[in-house]
C-alpha cells in the first residue's frame, strides 16, 4: 500500500509543477492589462504605467517572475489581489465554504436520488418505469444548466414565489460566520428559523448543480447492477431463493457500489465546473463567481491563485479515489 | 493464379463480413428504439442545417425595424410571418435557430475532429513508444485534467480572445485527454496480442504497425467517446457563449442567442426559451444515439 | 473580543427585529457587484464609492444631494484669494467619527484628519502612501491632482489651506469627489501601532451618516445609523447591501420583497416595473454621453464634411428603441444637458440618408470601407455597444459605406482606442465625475488628450482655447458662455457623431420614502425613510 502510495505521488509531484507553470503563464497570456482597465475610459499615461508595473514587480523577466512565484508558494503565500488588496488565499478561503456547502449539497441530492433510481430502473429493466427513468436520466444529462437555473427561476422563485430568488440567508437574520457553513453557523447561532432559510436558499441552486451529476451517477448505477447481477453469484443468490429485494439489496448492490463511488469522486472537477455558472446565475458568494469576476478584472494574482487551489483540490480528491479504490480492490496496486 | 484467386477470395469475404458486421451493429442498434429516435432527429437536424438557407423564411441577421420582440404566432400579438417571434432588434428567431443549427454541428464536428485527430496520435505514440515519451505525454494530460473543464476551456477562451474559432480550439483541448487515455489503453491491450507480435515478425514497420494493425481494433471504444464529445462540445460552447466568450454576436449560435436574451428573461420568454430547448433537444438526440451506439458495439452489455 | 461584540451586537438585532413594540427601519438595497474595497482613494468603480465614500464618509464640501451644484460639508465654509491660487477651508466643530466594533474615538474631527486624508495621496514619502501592497490613488491621479496641488497646510485646529499651482475652477468639485474623503488619523494610527495598516482598506471608520458593521465577500455588507452623526441621525436604523449581479435576479428579488431598491434594471424590464402596482420607479438623466468617435487624424475622416455626412446617415432613434429600450435621449452636445453651460441652441441632428449619399459624394468619397469598434462590455452611457454597432453598419450599408464591426477585449480596447494611428470609428463614452462641464469638453477633447482620452485624436486650435480659458475664469456665467461657444464649435466640426444619454432607473418599493436619484450616479441613503 505504501508503494502504491508512493508511486501515486511520484507522479502527482510533476503534474502540480505543471500546475503552477499553466496556472503562471495563463493569466500573463491573456490580452488586456489590468492597470488599462483600472484607469477606464481616462486611460493612463505611458509614464504612470510603467511606474505602476514596477511597483508590481511586473516588469522583470517572466522567468524571474515564475521564480518569485513558486518560492512565495512554498511559504504559502499566493499573492494579493489588485482589487481587494487582501491576500489571495484569505479571499480563497472565505468563499470556499459557500462553494462546498453547495456542491455537498447537490452531491448528497445527487447520491439520494440517483443511486435508488439506478437501482430502481436495473431490476425493471425494460419496463415503462426503467425507461422513464433513463429516459428522465439522459434529458438531465443532457440540459445546458445555466439555462435550466433561469427557467427554475423564473417558475419557482417568479411565478410559483416558493423559494427565494438568490442569496444563501434571509438578509433579515444575522449569523456569526464560525466554519463558513451556513447550515452549520445557523445551527450554532440562537436565531430562530436561520437553519430553514438557510435551507430554502439552498435548494434551488442545489438542484441545478445536481442535475448532472444525478443523471449520471443514475446511469452508472443501473448499468452496474445490470452487471452485477449478471454475476455468478448473484444467480446462485437467486436460485437458493433468497427475496429478489435481498438479492439487489445486499447481494448486487454492495458490489456494484464500487463504480458508483469512484464516479462519486469523479464528479468534483464536474461539480466545480458547474459551481461557476450556478453561482453566477444564482449570485452565490463563492470560489466560481470569484474566479469568473477575476478573470474579467484581470486580476492576476486571484486567478493564478484560484486556478492551482483548484487544480490542486481535484488532485487530492483523484488521489483519495484511488487510494480507496486500491484498498477495495487490491488488484490495481500492482 | 491461384494466389490472384485466393486473395480475391479473401478480400471479397472480409467484404461479407464486414457487411455482416454492420448488419449485426443495425440489428442490436434498431433494438434501442431511443437511439433510433435519436438518430432520427439528428438525420433531421443535418437535413434542416444543410437546406437552412432554403428553409428559413427570413434571413436570420436581417432586422424588421417594426417587429422588436414580436411574441411567437400562438400568442397575442404574435404575426404569422414569424412564427416563433423576434427578438430585440427584430431578427425571425425561427430563422435563427434554423442556422443556428449549422454553427452546433459545426462545432460538434471541429471539435470532434481536432479532439480525435490529436488524441488518436498522442495516445498511439504515448501507447507504443512508451518510456519518457508515454511519461510526457501522460503527464501534461494529467495536468489539462487536473482543472474542470469548462474552468480550463474558459480560461483558454480568455487568452485566445473570445470567438467561435478560439472557443472551439478550447474545448477541443480540453476534451484531448480522453481520447490520449483511451487510445493508450486499448494500444498498450492489443499491442502484445499475438496478431500484433505477428505483425511484428514479418516486418512491418512502425507507422505500418500502429496505424494498419493496432488502430482499427481500438476504434469501438474512440466512436462513443466521439458521440460523447460531440454533444458535450455542443453544451460547452453554449456555456461560453452565454459567458460571453464562445460565438459573438450577431452570430446565431444558440448559447450566444441565449445570452443576448437573457435581459429579456421577465419579459419576452421565447427569446430565452427557444434557444434553450433547441440545445436541449440537439444534445439530447445525439446522446441517445450515442447510447445506441455503445450499447451496439460494447460486446459486455450486449449478452445481459 | 471580536467574537463577542459580534454576538452582542447580533442578539441586539434579534431583539430589535423580532420585537413588536419598537421596529427597527430596515432597507436592503440590492447593489450590483461587490466593493474593491473600503478606502475610496484606492479605486474608481461607483459600486465601490456607494459602498464607502457616500455611506461611511465626508468631504470637505459635498455635492448637494440630487444635483452637481457644491455644498458646505465637514468646512463649514471657504474663501479663495484673489489670484485663485489658495483656498482657506474652515472646519465644522463638535463632528463625530464613528464608533464601531474596532474602533473607539477619543477626538472629534479635526484639521490633522484632513491633512492625513490628502497628505497620504500626494506626498511619495508619506507613511500612508504605499500602506497596502499595490496602493495607487487612481482618481487623484486621474483628475491631476499632483501636478495642480502644491501644499495642503494646516493654519490651525480649524483651519486648512490648500495652496494651488495653477488657478482651477473645477477644484472645489474635484474635493466634493470620493477620493477626497476625509479618514480619522486617528484611527489609522491605532492601526498603524498594531501593524495592521491594510485594514483601513477593510474595516472602515468616517464621520459619514452610517457606520460599517461588517462584510461577507460577494454577499452582504451590513450598516447601521451613525447615532451621533453632525448633520442628525438618519431615520434608517440600518442599511444592508444584498450583492445581486444578475439584473434579472435584482427584480426578481425585489419583487419577492427581499429587497426594496435596486439600481440598473434590465432596459427590457422597465415597462414591466411601470406596470406593478406596488413599485415605482423614479428616472433622472444620467450624467453621461455615449459617441461614435471618428480617429479624426484618418483621412477620409479628417474632412469635417465626411463626418458630418456619416453622422447624418445614423438613424438615432432606432438606437433608442432598440439598445437603450427607450431608457435613452437622443444627445447633440458632448456634454448631458442636467448640466450647467448646456447649449440649448445647438442644432440637433438630422437623420437624412439621402442627404448624407449626396454630401459623402460632393466630399469625394466613394466606396467606403471602414472599421467600427464595439466595446464588449456594458455601460452606462451604452448598454449594448454590440447591438449599436449592428445598427450603424446597417444604416451606413445604406449610404454605400461598407462597415466591419470590430471588438477586443475591454482592457485592450481601452488601450489600443488610444492610439493615435488607430484604425476605425469608436463606440465609447463617458460618465461625469464632478458635474462640472471641463470633465467633459476638456478631458474628451482638448489636444491634451489626443493619444488618451481624446479617443477622436481631434486637436483643434480655436476650441482648445475656449475650453483653456474657462477653466481659469472665477465665474460660473462667464465660463458657461465660453463652453456654449465650444459646443457649437464641436458641432460644427463633428469630431464625434453624438448618439444618447442614457436615462437612470431606480425601481424601488412604494414603501421607500425620500430617495433621491444622483445625476453624478451614486446611491446615496442618506435622508432615505422606508414604512
Amino acid at each position: 500500500m505504501i508503494r502504491f502510495l508512493l508511486s501515486r505521488l511520484a507522479v502527482l509531484v510533476p503534474t502540480f509543477l505543471g500546475v503552477t507553470l499553466v496556472a503562471f503563464s495563463f493569466i500573463r497570456l491573456l490580452p488586456g492589462d489590468p492597470l488599462e482597465l483600472l484607469a477606464g475610459e481616462r486611460g493612463i499615461s505611458a509614464e504612470r504605467k510603467l511606474e505602476l508595473q514596477q511597483q508590481m514587480g511586473f516588469d522583470k523577466p517572466l522567468w524571474q517572475q515564475y521564480f518569485d512565484y513558486l518560492g512565495n508558494l512554498l511559504h504559502g503565500d499566493l499573492g494579493t489581489s489588485f482589487a481587494s488588496k487582501k491576500p489571495v488565499l484569505d479571499e480563497f478561503l472565505a468563499l470556499f465554504p459557500a462553494t462546498v456547502e453547495l456542491s455537498l449539497c447537490a452531491i448528497l441530492i445527487a447520491v439520494l436520488l440517483g443511486v435508488p433510481l439506478g437501482v430502481i430502473a436495473a431490476s425493471k429493466r425494460g419496463s415503462v418505469v426503467d425507461q422513464v427513468i433513463m429516459g428522465g436520466a439522459l434529458v438531465g444529462y443532457s440540459m445546458p444548466i445555466f439555462w435550466w437555473g433561469l427557467l427554475l427561476i423564473i417558475l419557482f422563485s417568479g411565478t410559483l414565489g416558493w423559494t427565494p430568488v438568490s442569496g444563501r440567508i434571509s438578509l433579515m437574520f444575522w449569523v456569526e460566520p464560525v466554519t463558513g457553513f451556513m447550515l452549520i453557523d445557523t445551527l450554532l447561532s440562537d436565531e430562530e428559523g436561520a437553519f430553514l432559510s438557510a435551507l430554502q436558499h439552498l435548494i434551488l441552486p442545489s438542484i441545478v448543480l445536481a442535475t448532472i451529476p444525478l443523471a449520471v451517477i443514475a446511469r452508472q448505477t443501473r448499468s452496474a447492477m445490470l452487471e452485477v447481477m449478471g454475476e455468478d453469484y448473484v444467480r446462485t443468490a437467486r436460485a437458493k431463493g433468497l427475496s429478489p429485494m435481498r438479492v439487489i439489496g445486499v447481494h448486487a448492490l454492495r458490489n456494484a457500489l464500487i463504480p458508483v463511488v469512484t464516479t462519486i469522486g469523479l464528479q468534483v472537477g464536474v461539480l466545480l465546473a458547474g459551481a461557476i455558472l450556478t453561482e453566477t446565475i444564482f449570485s452565490w458568494p463563492g470560489i466560481g463567481k470569484w474566479l469568473v469576476d477575476s478573470i474579467t478584472r484581470r486580476d492576476y494574482f486571484v486567478v493564478q491563485g484560484a486556478l492551482l487551489l483548484i487544480a490542486g483540490i481535484i488532485m487530492l480528491v483523484n488521489l483519495t479515489v484511488d487510494l480507496l479504490y486500491g484498498l477495495i480492490n487490491p488488484r490495481i496496486r500492482s | 493464379m491461384a494466389t490472384a484467386t485466393s486473395v480475391k477470395e479473401a478480400a471479397s469475404s472480409r467484404a461479407a463480413n464486414e457487411r455482416s458486421a454492420l448488419r449485426e451493429f443495425w440489428f442490436y442498434f434498431s433494438q434501442n428504439k431511443g437511439a433510433v429516435v435519436g438518430l432520427a432527429l439528428f438525420i433531421l437536424l443535418v437535413v434542416v442545417a444543410l437546406l437552412a438557407p432554403l428553409l428559413a423564411p427570413h434571413a436570420p441577421d436581417f432586422q424588421y425595424r417594426e417587429n422588436f420582440l414580436t411574441p411567437p404566432v400562438w400568442q397575442e400579438g404574435g404575426s404569422s410571418s414569424f412564427l416563433l417571434g423576434t427578438d430585440a432588434v427584430g431578427r425571425d428567431i425561427l430563422s435563427r435557430l434554423i442556422y443556428g443549427a449549422r454553427y452546433s454541428l459545426f462545432i460538434g464536428c471541429v471539435v470532434v475532429s481536432i479532439a480525435l485527430a490529436g488524441g488518436v496520435i498522442l495516445g498511439l505514440v504515448a501507447g507504443y513508444c512508451k518510456g519518457w515519451v508515454d511519461a510526457l505525454i501522460m503527464r501534461i494530460m494529467d495536468i489539462i485534467l487536473a482543472f474542470p473543464s469548462l474552468l480550463l476551456a474558459l480560461v483558454l477562451v480568455a487568452v485566445l480572445g473570445p470567438g467561435l474559432l478560439n472557443a472551439m480550439i478550447a474545448i477541443a483541448l480540453v476534451f484531448q485527454p480522453h481520447f490520449v487515455r483511451l487510445t493508450r489503453a486499448a494500444v498498450l491491450a492489443e499491442a502484445n496480442r499475438e496478431y500484433v507480435v505477428a505483425a511484428r515478425v514479418a516486418g512491418s514497420g512502425h507507422l505500418r504497425l500502429m496505424v494498419h494493425t493496432i488502430l482499427p481494433n481500438c476504434l469501438a471504444p474512440l466512436i462513443v467517446q466521439a458521440t460523447l464529445s460531440f454533444s458535450a462540445a455542443i453544451l460547452d460552447a453554449a456555456a461560453l457563449g452565454f459567458l460571453g466568450m464562445g460565438a459573438q454576436p450577431p452570430t446565431p449560435e444558440w448559447g450566444t442567442m441565449l445570452a443576448e436574451a437573457r435581459e429579456f428573461i421577465l419579459r419576452a420568454w421565447w427569446v430565452v426559451t427557444l434557444p434553450g430547448v433547441a440545445i436541449l433537444i440537439t444534445v439530447l438526440a445525439i446522446n441517445l444515439f450515442g447510447d445506441g451506439l455503445r450499447d451496439a458495439l460494447d460486446p459486455k452489455l450486449k449478452r445481459s | 473580543m471580536n467574537l463577542t461584540n459580534l454576538r452582542i451586537w447580533g442578539l441586539a438585532t434579534l431583539l430589535v427585529w423580532s420585537c413588536s413594540t419598537y421596529a427597527a427601519k430596515t432597507l436592503i438595497y440590492c447593489s450590483e457587484g461587490s466593493p474593491e474595497g473600503f478606502d475610496p482613494a484606492l479605486y474608481t468603480s461607483g459600486t465601490t464609492f456607494d459602498a464607502s465614500s457616500r455611506a461611511i464618509y465626508n468631504r470637505l464640501v459635498e455635492f448637494v444631494h440630487g444635483s452637481t451644484e457644491i455644498e458646505p460639508g465637514l468646512a463649514e465654509r471657504w474663501e479663495v484669494s484673489d489670484d485663485g491660487l489658495e483656498y482657506t477651508f474652515h472646519l465644522r466643530h463638535g463632528v463625530k467619527f464613528q464608533k464601531t466594533r474596532f474602533f473607539t474615538p477619543s477626538r472629534d474631527f479635526n484639521a490633522d484628519d484632513v491633512l492625513f486624508s490628502l497628505q497620504r495621496q500626494l506626498d511619495p514619502n508619506h507613511p500612508w502612501h504605499q500602506y497596502t501592497p499595490g496602493t495607487s490613488w487612481e482618481y487623484f491621479q486621474g483628475m491631476s491632482m499632483p501636478e495642480l496641488l502644491k501644499a495642503v497646510v494646516k493654519v490651525d485646529d480649524y483651519t486648512v489651506k490648500l495652496v494651488l499651482a495653477s488657478p482651477q475652477a473645477p477644484m472645489l468639485a474635484n474635493l466634493a469627489m470620493d477620493f477626497a474623503s476625509i479618514m480619522s488619523k486617528e484611527y489609522a494610527d491605532q492601526l498603524a501601532a498594531q501593524g495592521r495598516k491594510e485594514m483601513l482598506n477593510q474595516e472602515p471608520v468616517g464621520t459619514g451618516p452610517f457606520f460599517f458593521v461588517n462584510y461577507q465577500k460577494d454577499a452582504v455588507i451590513r450598516y447601521r445609523a451613525h447615532p451621533n452623526y453632525w448633520a442628525g441621525k438618519q431615520s434608517l436604523d440600518n442599511l444592508i447591501f444584498a450583492i445581486t449581479t444578475e439584473a434579472s435576479v435584482r427584480l426578481q428579488k425585489l419583487k419577492a420583497g427581499e429587497c426594496q431598491i435596486l439600481p440598473y434594471p434590465n432596459p427590457a424590464d422597465v415597462a414591466l416595473i411601470r406596470d406593478d402596482s406596488s413599485l415605482k420607479m423614479p428616472e433622472l438623466q444620467g450624467l453621461n454621453v455615449g459617441y461614435l468617435a471618428f480617429n479624426t487624424q484618418q483621412p477620409p475622416f479628417d474632412k469635417p464634411e465626411v463626418r458630418r455626412a456619416l453622422s447624418m446617415a445614423i438613424n438615432r432613434q432606432a438606437i433608442l428603441d432598440a439598445v437603450f429600450q427607450g431608457a435613452g435621449s437622443l444627445a447633440k452636445n458632448p456634454i448631458p444637458p442636467t448640466m450647467w453651460s448646456y447649449n440649448e441652441a445647438t442644432p440637433a441632428d438630422e437623420y437624412n440618408p439621402e442627404k448624407a449619399k449626396q454630401l459623402l459624394a460632393e466630399a469625394g468619397v466613394s466606396n467606403l470601407e471602414m472599421k467600427v469598434w464595439a466595446m464588449p462590455v456594458q455601460r452606462p452611457y451604452n448598454p449594448n455597444a454590440r447591438r449599436m454597432a449592428e445598427l450603424i453598419q446597417a444604416d451606413f450599408a445604406k449610404i454605400g459605406v461598407k462597415v466591419s464591426i470590430v471588438s477586443y477585449e475591454w482592457g485592450e480596447y481601452l488601450a489600443r482606442s488610444k492610439e493615435v494611428d488607430r484604425d476605425g470609428a469608436i463606440l465609447m463614452g463617458w460618465t461625469g465625475d464632478n458635474g462640472d462641464p471641463d470633465n467633459f469638453l476638456g478631458v474628451l477633447l482638448s489636444c491634451d488628450g489626443v493619444g488618451g482620452a481624446n479617443r477622436a485624436q481631434w486637436c483643434n486650435a480655436e476650441f482648445d482655447a475656449l475650453i483653456k480659458k474657462a477653466r481659469t475664469l472665477p465665474n460660473q456665467a462667464d465660463r458657461a458662455e465660453l463652453y456654449k461657444q465650444a459646443q457649437l464649435l464641436f458641432k460644427e466640426q463633428a469630431p464625434w457623431a453624438t448618439i444618447a444619454h442614457s436615462v437612470v432607473f431606480m425601481p424601488m418599493s412604494k414603501r421607500v420614502k425620500n430617495f433621491v436619484i444622483d445625476p453624478l450616479g451614486y446611491h446615496r441613503f442618506d435622508g432615505v425613510d422606508i414604512e
